[in-house]
């Protein structure tokens, strides 16, 4: 028996890797460990189905720890990120946070990030993978007024779920009640005496935090949060199954230099003003892409029976071969396969029969708007 | 009847000349919620140390080999109404396949259980 196809996880990474903050925590609550962007993390600790059906009905503790939190700051600095990414920042207020791309000349996807705000400085959280080559893409392309900071003494905690609000309140004090953060907001707070910052959003579509804490502080917060009887660690192999439930795509996989974000639907990555005004790397494709359309489109697929479909599953409508699977796996909640995948915008639309191969095997596909499952996220009671 | 394994995780139970062949209990704990076996049909020649059969986890799709070299005779129907019994019982009720032995003498480099278990003890 040997493992053919791994993934979500990048495991021909020679070890030895570098240990996250809560390396032996991961290991003392029964992880299995499995390298992952350059670290070891933890795959899964009791199963990857019982830690997804938990998030999705109580609150799952994340350690995202692996991804690059980096902090830029200086004169001019709005119009300097403006040069790099397809932002707006004139409407980003301090305390918002916003999902924006970083892409190449040819409008291809190097990364995808999440830009927040604060009161004298822009907060920028990129993938694991990518974090050295998108540092080295930012020092490039900022003038010299600007300062980039990695933010590598800090720790990377999600909490997610719907019971997340309730087991993180019992914690938390800061400038605003947790109730008045709604999704896509964030702020600072206190959390076991520790001074954090707190942004509600996720990767598994559930209502959720990511908590920027010292990384010397990580263990206490963790088995805090852990004590709460609404909350367990998860591993990774239930973030992929729950963001692809979500819709989510996940770069190296669903995202590529070889993607645009229009394809993949990811236009509102885009931001109104810029693109009339262009002004960013891959303007001219992204602009003309979205007036004219693409030639395929990133949708969702169900399958029929049980047997996955993974990335690199080839897509046919009849004899014709119209797309390939970017991620796919059986979904916990649906039971059933699906899967994410790249097909001619003719074969694009809801309810479209396709077939998926699988190992010589074709199996019944049927194009579904996503979310699979529907995003619950918290926008104020 | 004695049983054999193999160091890629698979059981083979010989009587006479008919084996039944499984994944140990460490290669489901492995492997995880498995969703879909995909198994080799009665008639099939399989080949030792060749891929048999594929094992559908949530996380991942994994080969499973033949521990000998014969004829698969018979598929575990049960697997493909429930595939997770292979969590639940992979030495027993989760069995992949029956095959014929076509050479007695490949059964002499596998391992018994003692030896299993102490190669899974040093993983």
């Amino acid at each position: 028996m040997s493992d053919q196809i791994d993934q979500a996880m990048d495991s021909d990474e020679p070890l030895p890797l570098d240990p996250l903050p809560l390396d032996s925590w991961h290991r003392a609550q029964g992880a299995r460990m499995v390298p992952f962007a350059g670290y070891e993390m933890p795959i899964q600790y009791e199963g990857i189905v019982a830690e997804h059906t938990w998030t999705r009905e109580h609150a799952g503790l994340f350690d995202v720890s692996h991804m690059g939190q980096l902090l830029l700051s200086g004169e001019g600095l709005d119009a300097a990120l403006e040069a790099i990414l397809p932002i707006d920042l004139s409407t980003l207020k301090v305390g918002q946070q916003r999902y924006s791309l970083l892409l190449d000349e040819n409008g291809g996807v190097l990364d995808d990030l999440m830009v927040s705000r604060w009161p004298d400085a822009l907060y920028l959280v990129v993938n694991g993978a990518t974090k050295w080559d998108d540092i080295a893409t930012l020092r490039e392309h900022l003038p010299d007024e600007i300062t980039l900071q990695h933010l590598d003494e800090q720790a990377l905690l999600a909490l997610q779920g719907p019971k997340a609000a309730d087991a993180l309140a019992r914690h938390v004090t800061g400038e605003h009640p947790l109730s008045a953060l709604t999704f896509m907001k964030f702020g600072r707070y206190t959390l076991a005496g520790h001074a954090v910052t707190i942004a509600r959003a996720g990767y598994t579509g559930e209502d959720g935090f990511e908590i920027s804490l010292p990384a010397s502080a990580a263990e206490d917060i963790a088995t805090l949060l852990c004590g709460e009887p609404e909350v367990k660690p998860i591993g990774l192999g239930a973030r992929n199954s729950l963001r692809l439930e979500a819709g989510l795509p996940l770069y190296g996989h669903d995202l590529s230099p070889e993607t645009s974000p229009v394809e993949a639907g990811l236009v509102f990555g885009i931001n109104k003003r810029r693109r009339t005004e262009g002004g960013f790397p891959g303007a001219g494709r992204i602009n003309r892409e979205i007036a004219e359309g693409t030639a395929r489109k990133w949708v969702g697929l169900k399958i029929e029976g049980r047997l996955p479909a993974r990335e690199g599953a080839e897509v046919f409508a009849g004899a014709d071969l119209v797309g390939t699977v970017t991620s796919g796996g059986f979904s916990p909640t649906l039971g059933q396969p699906i899967a994410m995948a790249y097909v001619a915008s003719a074969q694009a639309a809801p309810g479209t029969l396709l077939e998926v191969e699988v190992r010589g095997r074709r199996l019944a596909a049927t194009v579904s708007p996503t979310p699979f499952v529907p995003h619950r996220y918290y926008r104020g009671s | 009847m004695p049983r054999y394994f193999t160091d890629e995780h698979e059981w083979i139970d010989v009587e006479d000349d008919l084996a039944t062949v499984g994944i140990t209990d460490y290669a489901q704990s492995q492997l995880g919620d498995i969703v879909f076996v995909e198994l080799p049909a009665p008639g099939t020649a399989v080949e030792k140390g060749k891929d048999a059969a594929v094992v559908e986890s949530v996380k991942a799709a994994s080969d499973v080999y033949a521990p000998i070299t014969g004829e698969v005779t018979e598929a575990n129907p049960a697997l493909e109404e429930d595939p997770a019994l292979v969590n639940t019982s992979p030495e027993e009720d989760g069995w992949f396949f029956k095959m014929t032995v076509a050479d007695p003498s490949e059964l002499e480099g596998l391992m018994d259980e003692a030896s299993y278990q102490e190669f899974v003890a040093k993983l």
